[in-house]
């Protein structure tokens, strides 16, 4: 008896084996497929981000809902006991606060005078939120909610607060997919502010955990860097802007072949607590490869 | 087709959930993984095809949202359900020692495979590390959300399974 050609009652059937083989060959054949062209992530992107972008939408808020409730009844009885204390001071502050601004106008008319722009005033950004984290736990991916109907595109930095997030790797009608910098796979390459020595971010799984990102190949012959020091994009990335706050040395040590050093930096943003994000959409400008 | 659609919702619930709910309530940033349990659980109770089947699209859900190529997860999740369904003939709905073991096992394997062609290929040697600090946490907060959504999914699969009999007997 053939096995493909097995009767059972009319209907035919394809045994497990063969589909298994079948779908064993389309999916290698869609792994290399999308190793190397994008043709793909199009239209299933499209299709997923109707059907399952809403649910996500819907559910991370009722998440976040009872997070937030799981959080409000731990912190309530510390919130009595600083509230009075708040109060006090409060009073003190309000003194403080009408010299300070006496000195803020004198330093608004000085910033005025040197042309100080605060830091990232000069890129346009669009803020979002974050509906789904990665589904494993090996990466920090997430999905935003704002796709290219939002104007968003691949590559575009995201920030929050002050420091740089991540990067735009996939994008929907209406959502995207963000990869962030302390995931294992993202290399970021970076700057001393004070020293403008380049380095390279490196993602990490393991450090991820204590909170900080490793860095590596930083070239400092003259040994000025030091913890404590700002790190930046640096204007050498084809992907990210120049001038972002990554984070802040908080160890460094020589490498074993005397040139190079590398250590830690602790991020500028909060990844644990992470809810609204800013995208740039201003993209890097690239040199067309012709 | 009955059928087919509560798979697809449960699926498509399992993996919401998995990337919202769970993610906000992780201990130490572990997530269960839900889609395992689904997967697994499908194939010892329904067989090989069944389990293939529904592993190829919780695994393709995932490439979409979060992988870097469409189709690496959907292989492992399909090759896992596969191997379950060898199982279904072991299979009895009373038992609930060996749904557990299969899952753990599922589980662990899902893992290890992951840091094998994730991890291992890029030069990421601390074995023990991932597995101390990410496989077996995730197996573990796994093995515990096993124990509510089990029986669920065996009651789904129960309740279809009578509604199809009795549709069967009808025709007979």
């Amino acid at each position: 008896m053939s096995p493909v050609l097995k009767r059972k009652g009319e209907k035919f059937t394809l045994p497990s084996k063969y589909l298994l083989f079948i779908l064993t060959i389309v999916c290698l054949l869609l792994v290399v497929l999308t190793f190397n062209t994008t043709i793909f992530s199009g239209p299933l992107g499209t299709v997923a981000g109707y059907v399952v972008v809403p649910f996500q939408d819907g559910l991370s808020k009722i998440g976040s809902w009872l997070n937030d409730r799981k959080e409000e009844l731990v912190e309530i009885r510390d919130l009595l006991a600083e509230n009075e204390k708040l109060k006090q001071q409060i009073d003190d502050l309000t003194i403080e606060i009408t010299g300070l601004q006496q000195d803020k106008y004198e330093l608004n008319n000085l910033r005025e005078l040197y042309q100080l722009d605060s830091q990232y005033d000069e890129y346009d950004k669009i803020g979002a939120r974050i509906i789904a984290r990665d589904a494993g736990n090996w990466y920090a991916s997430f999905v935003i909610d704002k796709g290219y109907e939002d104007g968003i595109s691949e590559n575009m930095n995201v920030m929050a607060g002050s420091g740089l997030v991540g990067i735009v790797v996939d994008v929907g009608p209406n959502w995207a997919k963000v990869t962030s910098i302390i995931s294992d796979n993202i290399n970021v390459s970076g700057k001393v502010l004070s020293t403008s020595d380049d380095l390279i971010v490196s993602g990490n799984l393991e450090l991820m955990k204590e909170g900080v990102i490793s860095f590596i190949q930083l070239i400092d012959e003259e040994n000025k860097v030091v913890e404590g020091d700002k790190i930046v994009t640096s204007s050498i990335s084809d992907k990210y802007l120049p001038g972002i706050l990554i984070g802040y040395i908080s160890s460094i040590s020589e490498d074993s072949n005397n040139l190079t050093k590398s250590g830690w930096l602790t991020p500028a943003v909060d990844f644990e607590h992470l809810e609204e994000v800013l995208v740039i959409t201003q993209l890097k400008q690239t040199v067309e490869e012709e | 087709m009955k059928r087919g659609i509560i798979t697809g919702v449960l699926i498509l619930i399992c993996f919401v959930l998995q990337c919202t709910v769970f993610r906000i309530l992780a201990f130490g940033g572990i997530v269960p993984n839900l889609l395992i349990v689904l997967t697994a659980s499908f194939g010892f109770m329904r067989g090989e095809k069944t389990g293939l089947i529904i592993g190829f699209f919780c695994g393709l859900l995932v490439d979409i949202f979060f992988s870097d190529v469409i189709g690496f997860y959907a292989l492992v999740f399909m090759y896992i359900g596969y191997t379950n369904g060898k199982f279904a003939r072991q299979f009895y709905p009373e038992d609930i020692k060996m749904p557990m073991f299969l899952i753990t096992c599922s589980d662990f394997i899902y893992g290890f495979i992951c840091y094998l062609f994730m991890f291992l290929l890029r030069g990421r040697l601390h074995f023990g590390y991932y597995v101390l600090h990410i496989i077996i946490p995730e197996v573990v907060y796994t093995l515990i959300v096993t124990i509510f959504l089990y029986p669920v999914i065996l009651k789904i699969n129960y309740h279809l399974e009578s509604k199809e009999k009795r549709s069967a007997k009808k025709f007979v």
